[in-house]
């Protein structure tokens, strides 16, 4: 499979037309509810409900991979670990494997560092085709001086990064104050310019499934790429009652204004099963849009390597082990 | 398709259950089934086919059940029962828990075998009918346990006559077997002529869990086969769920028998979304409510009513929900809507849905060939539209708006039916507000079809009446265990030879609306005292003061929202009152009956107290339900009582049968006494000094039998009681099967009105009606 191929379906201008954002329509921020035990519910029987067997499991495993924002943001970070992630973001299954399920050439979605790792990803991953996406703004807390979190963009944008990953204040959210959300989310993706931005919410601190579909579309009205559940350093991270939410709040907002904007879950996504689950998530609530690159990602470091192995056992029909696999 | 176009697709595979250990299992018997009687499977007699729906292929040959059958397998239930009510309530506990234990030990192979006979999807029978299933009977060995300390006083009926419908086959027989063991009771029971398989499984495991021989009995057949059942003289208690034109045909059977009946029938439930709602999970909740086991679901919410403002948008949501259901092989795991049962009930949906004049949409997805139906929604329609009031039973529904809640809680109840209810808001006031105004024996605020054992299920109105599930449920397998005894004939005092008249003539009228109102016929009867005194007259009422009365009783409603302080401060100025004036009342039973009447009109007041004190006492419940929220049991009253008041106390029956009526917060429309209706004349004076607003108590004065028919058959009543004759107890039951309203009766025996059998919770509950009301809450 050539490269290019994969190139043209990961950034979303390529397919639908970028979210323009529009003004803040605080009528339609009120109104929007989200009852917890129902959502709940939904998400408690998806489950049930749903199932992928053989090589339709296959065939969604792999999908998964090409969804993902395979990631590193820790403090000890190296050139040499975010070189080392790069090669596994390019060859994240064993190349016999990939040749076969008949899926030669898979990449992931993404490669995700914090800033000061991006040139180091944007080299090693040359010629792959596949972005970098760069955490931002005070990430994690978002706390840091606002013209230091715009410059921030700027700089990541510099190095190379095609996406960026900023966090929203918190505090707007639990204040209620959607006009400072709207104006700062508005600033940085002007700031991003042509790089895609994703809002990260960091739902675990946001209190309530309310405020996340609030916030997920006062996001989206302030123009974000793409809504994202979390930084991965809360203590809560993806849900999937965050996530179906989100995913509502993503529908309605296409439904008012035609504009696709893209989900990630991020954080405690780390096995394959999780995966299917949240792939029947999108295809059941948005539709089969929200299973390509452009509109979704899961944002892990963890879950490629349990899809190895589930690959791994659906090709020898025996269970598999993670020292067979190559560590990302 | 290889693994890169299914990457490209990323459609949903097949995802088959295996059912080869149901197969199996049906093997194993020959593919041919008999009866469980006496812990054992009979030799297969005549049979007919059962069929999975989703391929059309037999599945078992089961036996035609005879009246012989069924005659041997009541036979073999009462010569088990007194050895099973004699068992404690720990050693009967054993036995459902085992029950419990092996209901979970077998469960993919009953969720399978359900799936097969029925036709819904493996998801359903898997995760939803079989844990309950096995939390019935876990719940239900607790009732065991507890049944001696808690219940004191109370017997088990005897045999149970229990036949049940196709729709949630094993559940179904879960809650009718579960609590009938629970109280001592032995049981027949009769599955649906579709669906019996799981059943015969069941029986079989019973033997895993050492249940004694003769206990319970399957009789497989058809709609005959479940009438034998239900009139067999040695069944004492008859329970069946399913169509409200079988359960009134079976009201109408047992009438004047004795059985004690529960009734659990059809529905038209409204779904309310409230402008506020969350309109995504209010539309996933349809998914639950009428997409669950392909509508076929007596509390589906089948009656969408969705607020003006909001309609259009919402029918948007439902319809692209609707279009992502999948519908196929009810054996796949990814299957949302399975088959419909059966071939005959496929084409009473189609022919309901082709006469429709609404606005029909059918959800896009693919529907295969055979018994399946593709969800639908019918927009459009008034409330007379056909659709609007009938049941589908279907996977179909329909929709109305509404403007405000007041007309959201008009449209709901207009409706023969009163099963279940769900209301979607956000707003607690309103979702509190609208839940006790829905009339529906379950309402669900912000969720759907939950279940649990302890929580009461079942419906008002042409819904039926009982209710499975918790305490409530028990009891309508426990009879208090009083002897009975003939009621003792009371007869009017006939025209004496020499007729003594003194005083000013004093004239009784009916009391109908807080007024005295002359009988529409214009008719008296005198009224003579045991040595020949003329005591009076009493009117002579006819069906037009009853209908008169049971006007009066509905506007006088306002009674039931009135504080259980305020109707308790009433009631004791009632008694107030009477007190005051005791001399008079107990002159006057003297006069009438030729007894000193000083007792009873004390105990009368001591009655009044009772009532009074019981007014803000009888409380409710907050059942502990498996999920994060609360189940309310509020014991709400039924509405309009009519009343035949016992002969042998003119006052203290008459004020036995008013006070818990009206304390519950019901209106009512008493006959008195037919032989001494002047102490209950006498008594609307008292009334009417005693702040009882008029019409929540009406009198009736006459003939119990000309009254009794048009009271019973009235459908605007929603309770009768007869504490008269047994010949009208039987007329009661059998005019009742009209609206099935509720009826208590004393089938000709005697009450001891004086003492404690003639006060108290008996009482209390037939004055009300438990409703459970769902909150799930969480932010």
């Amino acid at each position: 499979m050539q490269m290019t191929e994969t190139v043209t379906t990961q950034l979303p201008q390529v397919t639908h037309a970028r979210n323009p954002g529009m003004v803040l329509d605080l009528d339609w921020v009120a109104a929007l509810q989200a009852n917890t035990s129902a959502i709940e519910r939904r998400a408690a029987t998806l489950g049930g409900r749903r199932s992928v067997k053989k090589d339709w499991q296959a065939a969604w495993l792999l999908k998964a991979i090409s969804l993902i924002d395979l990631t590193t943001l820790s403090g000890d970070d190296t050139a040499g670990r975010v070189r080392r992630l790069c090669a596994k973001a390019r060859q994240p299954v064993r190349p016999e494997m990939l040749a076969a399920l008949g899926m030669p050439g898979l990449t992931v979605g993404a490669v995700c560092v914090y800033h000061e790792m991006v040139e180091t990803a944007v080299r090693a991953l040359e010629g792959s085709g596949i972005p970098v996406a760069a955490v931002s703004t005070g990430f994690p807390a978002g706390l840091s001086p606002w013209h230091l979190r715009l410059a921030e963009i700027g700089e990541s944008v510099r190095a190379g990064a095609a996406e960026i990953d900023i966090v929203i204040s918190r505090r707007h959210v639990l204040t209620q104050n959607w006009q400072a959300l709207y104006d700062e989310m508005a600033e940085m993706r002007a700031a991003c310019g042509d790089a895609h931005v994703k809002a990260i919410l960091a739902t675990g601190e946001l209190g309530t499934l309310r405020n996340v579909a609030r916030a997920s579309l006062v996001c989206m009205m302030a123009g974000a790429d793409f809504i994202k559940t979390s930084t991965g350093k809360e203590s809560v991270n993806a849900t999937l009652p965050v996530s179906l939410t989100m995913v509502r709040a993503i529908r309605d907002y296409e439904a008012r204004t035609g504009f696709k904007v893209g989900y990630k879950p991020a954080g405690g996504i780390s096995k394959a099963k999780d995966a299917l689950l949240y792939l029947a998530l999108m295809k059941d609530e948005l539709g089969h849009p929200w299973l390509q690159p452009d509109l979704f990602r899961f944002g892990a470091s963890s879950l490629l390597g349990d899809i190895e192995r589930q690959l791994e056992h659906h090709l020898t029909g025996h269970y598999s082990a993670a020292n067979r696999h190559a560590m990302g | 398709m290889t693994i890169k176009e299914i990457f490209d697709s990323m459609s949903y595979g097949p995802a088959p259950e295996g059912n080869a250990e149901a197969l199996a299992w049906i093997a194993a018997h020959g593919g041919r089934f008999g009866h469980w009687i006496d812990g054992r499977f009979t030799e297969p007699g005549p049979c007919f086919a059962t069929a999975n729906p989703a391929t059309g292929k037999e599945l078992a040959q089961v036996t035609q059940g005879t009246e012989d059958d069924v005659a041997a397998a009541v036979a073999a239930a009462k010569r088990a029962q007194p050895k099973w009510a004699r068992l404690s309530g720990h050693e009967r506990a054993k036995y459902l828990y085992a029950l419990a234990r092996l209901v979970q030990k077998h469960a993919r192979l009953l969720a399978v075998l359900e799936t097969m006979d029925n036709g819904k999807p493996i998801r359903e029978s898997r995760d939803i009918d079989v844990p309950l299933v096995a939390r019935h009977f876990y719940y239900h060995a607790g009732l065991a346990q507890l049944i001696e300390a808690e219940k004191p006083g109370f017997v088990p009926h005897g045999v149970c006559g229990q036949v049940i419908p196709w729709n949630f086959p094993l559940l179904m027989l879960a809650w009718k077997v579960a609590p009938a063991l629970a109280a001592g009771n032995t049981v027949v029971l009769k599955p649906a002529e579709y669906t019996p398989l799981t059943a015969l499984l069941f029986a079989e495991i019973s033997r895993e869990a050492g249940l004694p021989k003769g206990v319970l009995n399957i009789v497989t057949g058809d709609g005959a086969t479940g009438a034998a059942v239900v009139v067999h003289p040695d069944v004492a208690k008859v329970a069946f769920t399913g169509s409200t034109a079988v359960g009134r045909a079976i009201r109408k059977a047992t009438a004047g028998t004795g059985k004690a009946l529960t009734l659990e029938l059809g529905g038209k439930s409204p779904y309310i979304v409230f402008d506020d709602a969350d309109l995504d999970s209010a539309v996933e909740g349809l998914v639950d409510a009428i997409w669950f086991n392909q509508g076929q679901v007596c509390c589906a919410g089948s009656r969408l009513l969705v607020q003006e403002g909001v309609a259009d948008r919402f029918h948007d949501k439902l319809k692209r929900r609707m279009d992502g259901l999948r519908i196929g092989d009810p054996l796949d795991k990814c299957i949302d809507v399975g088959a419909i049962v059966d071939p005959v009930q496929l084409r009473a949906i189609a022919e309901m849905v082709e006469g429709s004049d609404g606005e029909v949409y059918r959800a896009a997805c693919a529907v295969p060939e055979g018994c399946f139906y593709p969800p639908t929604l019918i927009t459009g329609l008034s409330t007379a539209s056909r659709l609007m009031q009938e049941e589908i039973f279907g996977p179909v529904l329909v929709s109305m708006t509404f403007r405000t809640p007041a007309e959201a809680v008009e449209l709901a109840n207009n409706t023969r039916y009163g099963l279940a209810a769900s209301i979607w808001t956000e707003n607690v006031n309103l979702a509190l507000d609208m839940a006790p105004k829905v009339k529906a024996g379950v309402v669900w605020v912000n969720a759907t079809n939950l279940f649990d054992a302890a929580a009461g299920f079942g419906g008002l109105r042409e819904s039926g009446f009982g209710r499975e599930g918790g305490w409530e449920g028990l009891m309508a397998y426990l009879r208090p265990a009083t002897k009975a005894r003939p009621l003792p004939a009371v007869k009017v005092v006939a025209e004496p030879a020499e007729p003594v008249v003194e005083g000013i003539d004093r004239t009784a009228k009916l009391y109908i609306g807080g007024k005295q109102a002359r009988p529409d016929g214009g008719y008296s009867r005198p009224v003579w005292g045991p040595r020949g005194k003329l005591l009076g007259h009493a009117g002579l009422g006819n069906r037009k003061d009853i209908r008169n009365a049971v006007e009066a009783a509905h506007a006088a409603k306002g009674w039931g929202k009135a504080t259980a302080h305020n109707r308790a401060q009433v009631i004791y100025y009632i008694a107030e009152n009477l007190s005051a004036r005791a001399a008079e009342f107990a002159a006057r039973l003297r006069d009438m009956t030729g007894r000193p009447g000083e007792a009873e009109v004390a105990a009368a007041v001591r009655r009044l107290f009772t009532y009074a004190a019981w007014a803000d006492k009888y409380e409710g419940a907050v059942k502990p339900v498996p999920i994060r929220g609360v189940a309310l049991a509020m014991n709400e009253p039924l509405g309009v009582i009519g009343a035949l008041c016992p002969d042998e106390a003119p006052l203290l029956g008459l004020i036995s049968v008013m006070a818990p009526a009206i304390a519950m917060g019901n209106t009512c429309v008493l006959v008195p006494s037919e032989t001494a209706p002047l102490a209950a004349t006498d008594l609307y004076q008292v009334l009417d000094t005693s702040d009882l607003p008029g019409g929540v108590v009406n009198i009736v004065t006459g003939a119990h039998a000309d009254l009794a028919k048009p009271l019973a058959g009235h459908m605007d009543v929603d309770a009768v009681w007869s504490f008269s004759t047994a010949a009208l107890s039987a007329l009661v039951e059998a005019e009742s099967a009209g609206n099935l309203k509720r009826t208590w009766v004393n089938n000709g025996m005697a009450r001891d009105w004086t003492g404690a059998e003639g006060e108290g919770r008996t009482f209390l509950a037939r004055a009300t009606e438990v409703k459970t009301i769902w909150v799930p809450y969480g932010e």
